[in-house]
């Protein structure tokens, strides 16, 4: 039984740049797997190397089992890709876009048409199916791109930035569809820098900086690696002096924003219990008290802000 | 799965594609109509000479603009609006891509090349023999579809006017040294061998034993020059596109 995607020890360098090094990752079938990073990471690279555009300098990637390397035609067979930028052709009418990808996938016209048809209902283009995609707004090339890459009825799905500048009511389409495709079986792998997203929808996610693997986990055991980041979310009646805080050896900081305080703990009740007699000490009401667990977005900063966390 | 045959099929696919996006595009209109047009007319216009005898260059250099029009711009075009990364996800290889190029360009100068040589009809001048003059511009085409390809693969721009413009480089000198105007028999001893590292010139050569038998090269010749030339081109554009496509794409 092989992975979705299997990537060993993957190498690329541009002229003296190296956008991956020796990175390696696995995507079990039926995942969702976020692969998040800040903007010259290697995501794009990574992606561009397992959709067979580029070539890697060294290492393996392996995609539904078939080498990417030496059995490209066979690995793409089996794949469906959504790019960040729309590449549909804008003088083509969305339907001849459609059909156009289901033909390089040599699929018989029939299923063909049919698939074309049942997905373009599906996004709601099937009206303006006969109209050249160069009057499409973003959010219907989106869902366009979306039928394009879902024709063929791939086992793996490739998603590029798929919410990026959608609006709301788009991008929670899109959302839905990700999960119904996932919960059909498809696996699918979604390159993004949108934290909240990420969180909603991986099942797996991998941190990538400066072309290195800086964590692989569920979104929860990755939140749960970073207890220290935990935060309690405070409001007095008053205005404080936050000094008091940094004597106590459980606190890790104190931030005061706006009317709130927040304190940063590995040990959130300690910390509650002195809040409580500090608040009984100076005559302070305490208005509200929240325990919050670090966010994907806090344990993304810490990895990528310090070199010591890259872990592979 | 994915045979020869099954590769073949999809460039086909990608043929018939450009066929529907770039043949109304107005560079391909201005190169591949317009301009063959025009040179056609002041070739014939004003010079006292039999029809029979501007027929060998005005099919030479229509077949020759026309079949060259369409793919110099292609890559670089689909480059720009990165639909070349679009087709290239897909279970396609660049090669399949190239020769679906090759094809859509075989294609609109086959048709275009077709008008000039049924006016040759209409106006009752017969070649010698119809079905080699049909074969010769078949595998004409061809060649030029692929040369034209080859314009494009370096260097690896994504602007379709540098394309064009360096394309029309290597078009306009080998249209003069080809024998398009001047039979290659007549052309100094210089301009003989100038005109045998040019294509066009075994096309013309048999387009001139053909209708008014003074060519200059055997006419088995001039087939397997026009064979070797497609097949270095096919093969050198397949290759320097595989080369190039990394560059292409960052």
């Amino acid at each position: 039984m092989y992975n979705a995607i299997s990537v060993q020890d993957l190498t690329k360098h541009y002229d003296n740049v190296i956008a991956l090094n020796h990175i390696s990752f696995e995507v079990e079938k039926g995942q969702i797997f976020g692969f998040l990073g800040p903007n010259g990471a290697g995501k794009s690279t990574t992606v561009r190397i397992l959709t067979g555009l580029i070539k890697p300098d060294g290492g393996k990637a392996f995609v539904m089992g078939f080498d990417i390397l030496k059995n490209p035609i066979e690995a793409k067979q089996h794949i469906g890709v959504v790019p960040e930028v729309s590449n549909a052709y804008v003088d083509l009418t969305a339907w001849e876009n459609i059909i156009l990808i289901g033909k390089l996938y040599g699929m018989p016209p029939q299923k063909l048409k049919e698939n074309a048809t049942n997905l373009l209902k599906e996004f709601g283009l099937y009206e303006v199916k006969d109209r050249l995609v160069k009057g499409f707004s973003k959010g219907m090339k989106q869902r366009l791109l979306l039928c394009m890459a879902l024709v063929n009825d791939p086992e793996l799905l490739f998603l590029d930035e798929p919410t990026s500048g959608l609006d709301v009511e788009s991008a929670r389409l899109l959302r839905e569809k990700i999960t119904q495709y996932n919960k059909d079986g498809k696996t699918i792998f979604i390159s993004t820098h949108n934290m909240d997203e990420a969180n909603q929808l991986c099942h797996r996610i991998a941190i990538i900086n400066h072309g290195k693997i800086a964590a692989v986990d569920t979104p929860e055991n990755l939140r749960a690696q970073s207890m220290e980041l935990q935060y309690i979310e405070v409001a007095f009646n008053k205005n404080i002096n936050l000094q008091e805080f940094s004597k106590n050896p459980s606190i890790t900081k104190a931030v005061s924003k706006g009317n709130k305080v927040y304190i940063y703990t590995a040990d959130p009740p300690t910390v509650i219990e002195f809040l409580v007699e500090y608040a009984k000490e100076n005559n302070l009401r305490i208005f509200s008290l929240n325990t919050m667990m670090p966010s994907l977005e806090d344990v993304f900063i810490k990895l990528i802000s310090s070199k010591e966390a890259i872990i592979q | 799965m994915n045979t020869f045959t099954e590769q073949f099929k999809r460039s086909l696919v990608i043929a018939e594609k450009n066929i529907k996006i770039y043949y109304s595009k107005g560079p391909v209109i201005l190169f591949g109509l317009v301009f063959p047009l025009f040179l056609a007319l002041a070739f014939y216009i004003g010079r006292n000479i039999p029809l029979k005898e501007t027929l060998p260059g005005l099919i030479g250099m229509t077949t020759f603009f026309t079949a060259t029009a369409v793919g110099p711009s292609i890559v670089p075009w689909e480059t720009r609006s990165k639909t070349l990364e679009m087709l290239l996800s897909r279970p396609v290889a660049i090669g399949t891509i190239i020769v679906g190029d090759m094809l859509s360009s075989f294609i609109f100068g086959l048709i275009i090349s077709v008008i000039p040589l049924a006016l040759t009809l209409f106006w009752g001048i017969q070649p010698l023999n119809f079905i080699i003059l049909l074969l010769g511009l078949i595998i004409a085409t061809l060649c030029f579809a692929a040369l034209s390809v080859l314009l494009s693969a370096y260097p690896p721009t994504d602007i379709p006017a540098t394309s064009m413009m360096l394309s029309s480089l290597v078009k306009f000198p080998l249209v003069f040294l080809s024998g398009v105007f001047i039979p290659v028999a007549q052309l100094p001893y210089w301009g003989k061998a100038i005109a045998s590292i040019s294509p066009l010139t075994y096309f013309t050569d048999m387009v001139w034993k053909l209708f008014i038998n003074n060519g200059f090269y055997p006419l088995a010749l001039d087939f397997l020059a026009l064979i070797a030339f497609t097949v270095v081109f096919t093969f050198a554009t397949i290759k320097l596109h595989e080369k190039t496509l990394a560059k292409r794409l960052s």
